[in-house]
């Protein structure tokens, strides 16, 4: 925690624990922070990202508990005891994700901001369908916005993911796995 | 200006039966708080007023669907997604179904609940015409007791409801007797994904021996809470579906409805299409009537 003098101690707030990418971890901040604001500025996990901070956009996307969602809707008190995955844990160690790596090959980002939360959307979407439909694909990713790619190169790649998946089913387990492996 | 977390309280008695102690003993004083796809946004925005919040979520007596042949009974806590992926509410509340795909976009739905939905009474809530068309039952919880009310007489004004200030919702139930029932509901918006209605309609109805023998209208977006269109309904109740029928239901609806003019769209907009969905049900009523 930054020594600016004007925060209180840490001591003041109760203590709340959950595993984020399979790390056990223990904050003690004030139960109404945003689990989006625990995860940037207490753990530094930088990767999610706020956008709107409504829950429109999709940004701050991250796995809770094998549902996705808006880590700016969540006060961190509701994420005591829960497994979290953000988009620091799609990758293993110096493998990306196959989402990512697709990403990379079809033009899936440009700025970037979207993309940590259009990866953990795709990621939540292959573990309950891992061969989506076009319309699949849309609807899962439908709330996550992007001013950049114009969203058919980002379609393309988590298509493209699903059939590397396919033709590699040793690729398969990776979605679940990076919860777990560290 | 940033919501700023330190200047609430947020605290999780554990159990319903801790909160509703914690509920009577200050009422009042307390927001319940569940999914926060309402309440965290205005947090975010430096908007909310709750400084003393009680959570919901993981209450495990809440987020339940329980099913009997008679009725499916949804726990308030539950999520629009539970109810997209429950089995027996797409086969026999297929409306209610469809609204919670409605709902945003998948990380909403996980977080959101049906419960939330209409404590928070939006006038343009998704699934409040379908629980007014398939004449939902709500039942409160306080250290008192419990109660039923209708869901059609749950919202009294605009953002206002029976709760008693030491009340939570706690479930909503749903009688299972709609399976010959023409079902309806249209939801008319900017997009298809993540928009809020301009205007949105169910309708339940039976057609027997050439007359409508059972209606329900419900409505988002024609008045200051979601509405049931009782006297739209009654003007079709007993007749048959001729042109006449549709034209007086016609002027019976815009008799009945006070749409407003906001940054979604205009009252005259909404009387509108509020008519011409009417008319859409009811034309499809005519052509297939009731299910077989």
């Amino acid at each position: 925690m930054r020594a600016n003098g004007k925060r209180k101690p840490d001591a003041h707030w109760p203590e709340i624990c959950f595993t984020v990418n399979g790390e056990s971890l223990k904050v003690c901040v004030p139960p109404m922070k945003r689990l989006l604001d625990v995860l940037r500025e207490d753990l530094h996990l930088t990767g999610t990202k706020e956008g709107c901070g409504e829950g429109e956009c999709g940004s701050c996307s991250v796995r809770m508990n094998g549902e996705l969602v808006n880590s700016c809707l969540v006060p961190v008190l509701q994420a005591e005891g829960s497994e979290i995955q953000t988009v620091e844990g799609l990758a293993l160690d110096d493998d990306l994700h196959p989402l990512q790596e697709a990403f990379l090959h079809h033009g899936g980002a440009q700025c970037g901001i979207c993309t940590p939360g259009m990866l953990m959307a795709a990621a939540q979407l292959l573990a309950n369908t891992p061969h989506p439909s076009d319309t699949e694909i849309r609807e899962g990713l439908a709330g996550n916005l992007c001013r950049c790619t114009g969203f058919i190169r980002i379609f393309e790649s988590v298509t493209a993911a699903a059939s590397a998946s396919d033709t590699d089913p040793a690729q398969e387990p990776l979605l679940e796995q990076t919860n777990h492996a560290r | 200006m940033r919501g700023n977390a330190e200047m609430h309280e947020l605290v999780a008695p554990g159990s319903l039966g801790a909160v509703l102690d914690l509920l009577a003993a200050q009422p009042g004083a307390w927001t319940p708080i569940a999914g926060g796809t309402e309440l965290m946004v205005a947090f975010s925005a430096g908007r909310l007023n709750a400084h003393k919040l009680v959570n919901l979520w993981g209450i495990p007596d809440l987020r339940t669907i329980e099913v009997t042949p008679e009725s499916v009974t949804i726990g308030a806590a539950t999520t629009f997604l539970d109810l997209r992926k429950h089995a027996v509410i797409n086969a026999e509340l297929p409306l209610l179904a469809r609204a919670a795909s409605w709902i945003g976009s998948v990380a909403n739905q996980s977080r959101a609940t049906l419960g939330g939905n209409l404590v928070n009474g939006s006038p343009a809530a998704d699934s409040s015409p379908v629980l007014l068309t398939y004449d939902a039952e709500i039942e409160t919880i306080s250290a008192r007791g419990r109660r039923k009310v209708p869901y059609s007489e749950f919202h009294t004004g605009y953002k206002r409801n029976v709760l008693a200030a030491d009340e939570l919702l706690y479930a909503i139930h749903l009688p299972l007797r709609f399976a010959r029932h023409r079902q309806y509901l249209r939801k008319v918006g900017t997009r298809r994904a993540m928009a809020i209605s301009k205007v949105a309609l169910a309708a339940t109805a039976l057609v027997e021996r050439g007359v409508i023998a059972e209606i329900r209208l419900g409505a988002a977006s024609l008045a200051p809470y979601p509405m049931r269109l009782k006297q739209t309904e009654a003007a079709l109740l007993g007749q048959p579906l001729t042109r006449e029928t549709v034209l007086a239901a016609r002027r019976a609806l815009l008799a009945e409805v006070q749409p407003i003019d906001d940054i979604r769209s205009t009252a005259e907009y909404r009387r509108r299409v509020a008519v011409n969905l009417l008319e859409e049900f009811l034309l499809e009523l005519r052509r297939e009537g009731s299910r077989p």
